[in-house]
């Protein structure tokens, strides 16, 4: 059959006008919300957001972005790491807005590590924010007390993370049901207590991390472009862009390949997966340490960042804060975990008036959403293993 | 190669004081279709438990195709050649018709991490001819549904749900078939397509052979060259249909004494 390219899609445009138009604005509007100083021009934005969401919804954009990925991919991964890198740009000299982008960017990076547990297997991780805090703390005693190069330590951060985690987690898989959640609530709650009667790890007090350096270049001084001097943080936010980019194309493949197929069908039925030859165990191990991984290296890369880290940044509440950005977005769906850490991270730095509350708001947001749009806001979609591959028929 | 493909040699389950299998003997030839039916709670689907590794038998073996394989896991009895479907649906509903038979062809294709992250050409040649296998055996029931591979499988009526099933168990090939009361939920009609079904992968698939649960007798008639009937784990009666039908015994099972 042969595949009708000039499909119209949004407005009678082209799938992929419509795909690069979207970017384009995505990027103006991120730029401005994250500029944006009072507490009026924010909610005017989110009304905007809010309002543009819901009138594409209606008229069919959002099938029209989907096509202009299936069909045009490439260009559209490429269109977002140039959006993703304009921002940044736009945003080069500062601070306060450089450092909530990376800080969301690491958050993504959690989450969708997080939804590969929760989303395609089904194990849901109550301590990522532990998992996130054992990054952050393996940068801080590596960074300071060794001489590893600290590219290294980020990918050693991952790996602790992931090792604690098979600790955990291996006597738990082979009991069917939610065992992984009551587990990994004791170990969250767990692991700040422990840190802060831990006098090596600094105890309540905390420790300082060094900055990150890469070949001799210390990311804790501003770069300099045709003689202008940038915020340090443009280091750190285009490292962590790179790490969310490659985290999400990561799990991406994982998710169009057996392996998400083996883990799907781990979540919706253990016996009959068994029954088809299956190895649970292997699968459930695989996709707790892969999300681990991912956690512990943005945790590394989040240590060095703030460059002092405290047992306080690693509560119980940040991890459920973590677990209602995959639920916001959507079990399994990475586009819906995307946009959810946008809004969760976000959206309380920008109205102060909801960072005492924020805890209060995402559980009742949490709560509507499995009541009333159970499959999240952005749903999941039947698996494509090669999006532009069209059968013959 | 011997004829007998399946044997059961004494094969017993409890479950606390309730022996759900109490001394079993059975086996299938190749080819064959045997029916196995019995009361409620006689101990059938149990059987297809233990024969698939889901429990583990008491006491007794299970012999397959020259093997003893009692005690293997799901896992390693599924690789050995024994396929089956669930008396409930068992379909993974959100996934589509692709993923839930592909899942079924999970032992044969190459599942290692760096291959499925990294190589991504050929994971593609697999995906490829993973879609024409499925597509063949979706194919040889319905047209229309062959057309539909991508579609969630959770928007399909019950009849093409249990061919969906019919060919996850299908695409590695094995060489028993276990059927678990392929009719429940279906009406006359649909039941009557779904033999035709049956009888037609037979005819297809050479000497696969198939053990059927049913409470149709109909089906069991119309399909089983042979029939074996429990009642309270043992069996009671075996024979053709005609046999058993006439068997006192087995009246006596179902209906109950005057």
């Amino acid at each position: 059959m042969k595949d009708n390219t000039t499909k119209t899609g949004w407005l009678g445009l082209p799938p992929l006008v419509v795909g690069l138009s979207a970017v384009v604005a995505v990027v103006i509007f991120g730029w401005q919300f994250l500029l944006a100083e009072s507490e009026l021009e924010v909610l005017g934005l989110v009304a905007l957001a809010a309002v543009a969401g819901w009138a594409g919804g209606k008229t069919g954009l959002t099938g029209s972005l989907n096509e202009a990925m299936r069909g045009h991919g490439r260009a559209m991964n490429s269109a977002i790491m140039i959006g993703l890198l304009a921002v940044i740009g736009l945003l080069s000299e500062e601070h306060f807005p450089l450092l909530m982008l990376t800080t969301m960017l690491l958050y993504m990076t959690v989450a969708l590590g997080l939804n590969v547990q929760f989303g395609l297997t089904g194990m849901v991780n109550f301590a990522g924010a532990a998992f996130f805090g054992i990054g952050a703390y393996t940068s801080a005693v590596l960074t300071t007390h060794t001489a590893v190069p600290p590219l290294l330590i980020l990918i050693g951060g991952g790996l602790m993370a992931a090792a604690i985690g098979f600790l955990l987690i291996v006597p738990v898989v082979r009991t069917a049901g939610h065992y992984s959640a009551v587990v990994t609530i004791a170990f969250g709650v767990l692991f700040k207590t422990f840190l802060e009667v831990n006098d090596v790890l600094g105890g309540p007090q905390g420790l300082m991390v060094d900055s990150m350096k890469l070949f001799g270049w210390d990311f804790n001084d501003g770069p300099q472009l045709f003689g202008i001097e940038m915020s340090f943080y443009v280091n750190y936010a285009l490292l962590g862009g790179g790490l969310a980019v490659l985290a999400f194309m990561l799990t991406q493949r994982l998710e169009r390949s057996w392996l998400g197929l083996a883990l799907d069908s781990v979540r919706l039925d253990e016996t009959a997966s068994a029954c088809f030859g299956v190895n649970v165990v292997r699968a459930k191990v695989l996709a707790f340490t892969f999300g681990n991984i991912l956690v512990g290296v943005a945790g590394a890369l989040y240590g060095m960042m703030i460059s002092f880290i405290a047992p306080n940044s690693f509560t119980f509440a940040d991890s459920l804060l973590m677990v209602s950005i995959v639920l916001l977005g959507g079990l399994g769906s990475l586009w819906g975990t995307a946009v959810a850490a946008v809004i969760v991270v976000l959206l309380p730095e920008k109205l102060q008036i909801l960072q005492e509350y924020r805890f209060l708001l995402f559980s009742g947001l949490v709560i509507l959403m499995l009541l009333y749009r159970p499959q999240g806001l952005l749903p999941r979609t039947v698996r494509q293993f090669f999006p532009s591959w069209r059968p013959q028929r | 190669m011997s004829d007998i493909l399946l044997e059961f040699e004494g094969l017993a389950k409890s479950f606390g004081g309730v022996r759900a299998l109490d001394g079993l003997d059975m086996s299938v030839k190749r080819g064959e279709i045997i029916g196995l039916i019995g009361p409620n709670g006689s101990g059938k689907t149990t059987s297809f438990n233990v024969m698939t590794g889901v429990y583990s038998p008491t006491q007794g073996r299970v012999r397959f195709d020259g093997q003893d394989i009692t005690g293997l896991s799901p896992r390693q009895v599924y690789e050995a050649g024994i396929a089956r479907n669930f008396q409930r649906s068992r379909l993974c509903l959100p996934l589509s018709i692709f993923d839930n038979i592909m899942i079924g062809n999970h032992a044969r294709v190459n599942n290692g991490l760096w291959f499925n992250l990294m190589n991504r050409r050929g994971l593609r040649r697999q995906v490829e001819d993973g879609y024409a296998k499925a597509r063949d055996l979706v194919a040889g029931f319905s047209s229309n549904l062959a057309d539909r591979m991508f579609d969630p499988v959770g928007a399909l009526p019950m009849i093409e749900r249990r061919r969906i099933e019919i060919c996850r168990a299908l695409v590695s090939s094995p060489k028993l078939l276990l059927l678990d009361e392929p009719s429940a939920g279906m009406t006359h009609d649909e039941t009557a397509q779904l033999m035709d079904d049956i009888l037609a992968v037979r005819d297809r698939m050479g000497d696969l052979s198939i053990i059927i649960i049913e409470h149709e007798m109909g089906v069991i008639e119309r399909l089983t060259d042979h029939c074996v009937v429990l009642s309270y784990g043992k069996k009671i009666s075996e024979g053709s249909y005609a046999q058993i039908a006439a068997d006192t015994e087995v009246q006596t099972a179902y209906l109950g004494v005057d």
